[in-house]
């Protein structure tokens, strides 16, 4: 076989590994929103949750239920990364508001 | 040697208790000092905008904007609240099914009251907003609460607002450590910075104030909360409080609480203490 042919051999199965990689699970997605959805409960405890955080949320589920799961489960680690970032804001200002106070 | 060393220990475990005893009050945080606050934050204003009389800031941004100040005098020749007002008082007046009225729930049969909300409850501990009064009133009377940020409310809210034009906002803080607390709460939420936008309502309304926010001139936050409630052209209907509350949330991408949430009747408290003096304008209309 010449070294032509087994470069497009090689290509070829790593495209298919990655392929393979690329498609989500049910089972992926289930995780993946889990822990959104808690990174979202603990972004209520600190009375400080974004409404693009409900909406990715919301847009997972849908997407889940139609069964695209690629699409769900990147929905799902977005809005576990945006509630992550509110958790962040709402820890911070727990003494950084006072800062702001008109003296 | 031996009673030395016990000396030194129960003299250092002494102190360590007054340090323990002493912890509570040094992390409590600053002293609450609604009075002090309330001075500083009308001087910001006047500061700011030199020249704008005290009660003139009930009238939010056509305080601080000459043009747009000419557009709402035109405006105000036919007021779009006027229909929300005649509501108002028709709804105000009607007997509720048991044959009593808002006027058996309220001091003063309910005119002129409105300078006086939201007022701390030292019964039931917590912040009492107008419209949280006006639906207990109801429920009292076996009605059905209406909702919080349109409508009907928003109505009665207009005709009760009419009652009390020219009279300064008088809210009181009672010596109350629960008080307090709803002060400093509402104080804290005006001052801390919410949603994907992360901006507080101070953003817009006291370091913003007077500024543009895209076609908008923001309203100063002093002497918000007296033209409430108010037509917005931008509704193209009346809105109470909550309705400013919720919307201003929404705009800045923070997931709004519920209407008359506690979070939101502090604010609304903090938010009216620091207006005092400034009579009510109510009903008010917006852009």
């Amino acid at each position: 076989m010449s070294r032509r042919a087994l470069a497009v051999v090689a290509a070829a199965g790593l495209a298919g590994l990655s392929c393979g990689a690329l498609a989500a699970t049910q089972s992926e997605f289930d995780a993946a929103y889990a822990a959104a959805a808690q990174a979202e409960a603990q972004a209520g405890a600190l009375h400080d949750q974004w409404s693009p955080t409900e909406a990715a949320l919301k847009a997972a589920r849908q997407a889940a239920e139609e069964k695209r799961y690629d699409e769900a489960s990147a929905l799902a680690r977005r809005a576990e990364a945006l509630a992550k970032a509110s958790i962040s804001q709402a820890q911070a200002q727990q003494s950084l508001w006072r800062e702001a106070v008109v003296k | 040697m031996i009673g030395r060393i016990g000396s030194i220990y129960r003299a250092a475990a002494a102190a360590a208790l007054l340090f323990t005893s002493l912890l509570p009050a040094a992390s409590a945080g600053p002293r609450i000092d609604p009075a002090g606050d309330q001075r500083a934050f009308q001087a910001y204003f006047e500061r700011a905008f030199p020249g704008v009389a005290l009660d003139d800031f009930a009238n939010g941004p056509y305080a601080v904007n000459k043009e747009m100040r000419k557009q709402w005098e035109e405006i105000m020749q036919f007021p779009p609240y006027d229909f929300a007002l005649d509501d108002g008082k028709r709804l105000f007046e009607a007997p509720f099914k048991n044959g009593k009225s808002y006027a058996d729930c309220f001091p003063d049969r309910g005119i002129g009251i409105r300078q006086s909300y939201p007022y701390f409850d030292l019964r039931s501990g917590e912040v009492v907003t107008l419209d949280l009064a006006i639906n207990r009133c109801r429920e009292q009377n076996g009605e059905k609460p209406l909702p919080y940020e349109v409508g009907d409310m928003a109505a009665i809210d207009a005709y009760m607002a009419s009652t009390s034009r020219g009279k300064p906002f008088d809210i009181r803080i009672p010596d109350d450590p629960r008080a307090l607390a709803a002060y400093e709460n509402g104080k804290k939420f005006f001052y801390e910075r919410r949603g994907q936008l992360n901006f507080s309502c101070a953003s817009c309304h006291v370091q913003a104030a007077g500024r543009r926010m895209r076609g908008d001139i923001l309203a100063p936050a002093l002497g918000m909360l007296a033209s409430f409630p108010i037509y917005r052209s931008d509704w193209g209907s009346m809105g109470t409080v909550d309705r400013r509350f919720v919307s201003c949330n929404e705009q800045v991408r923070s997931l709004p609480l519920k209407p008359e949430d506690e979070a939101y009747r502090d604010l609304e408290y903090f938010l009216s203490y620091m207006s005092n003096g400034v009579a009510i304008a109510g009903p008010g209309t917006r852009p």
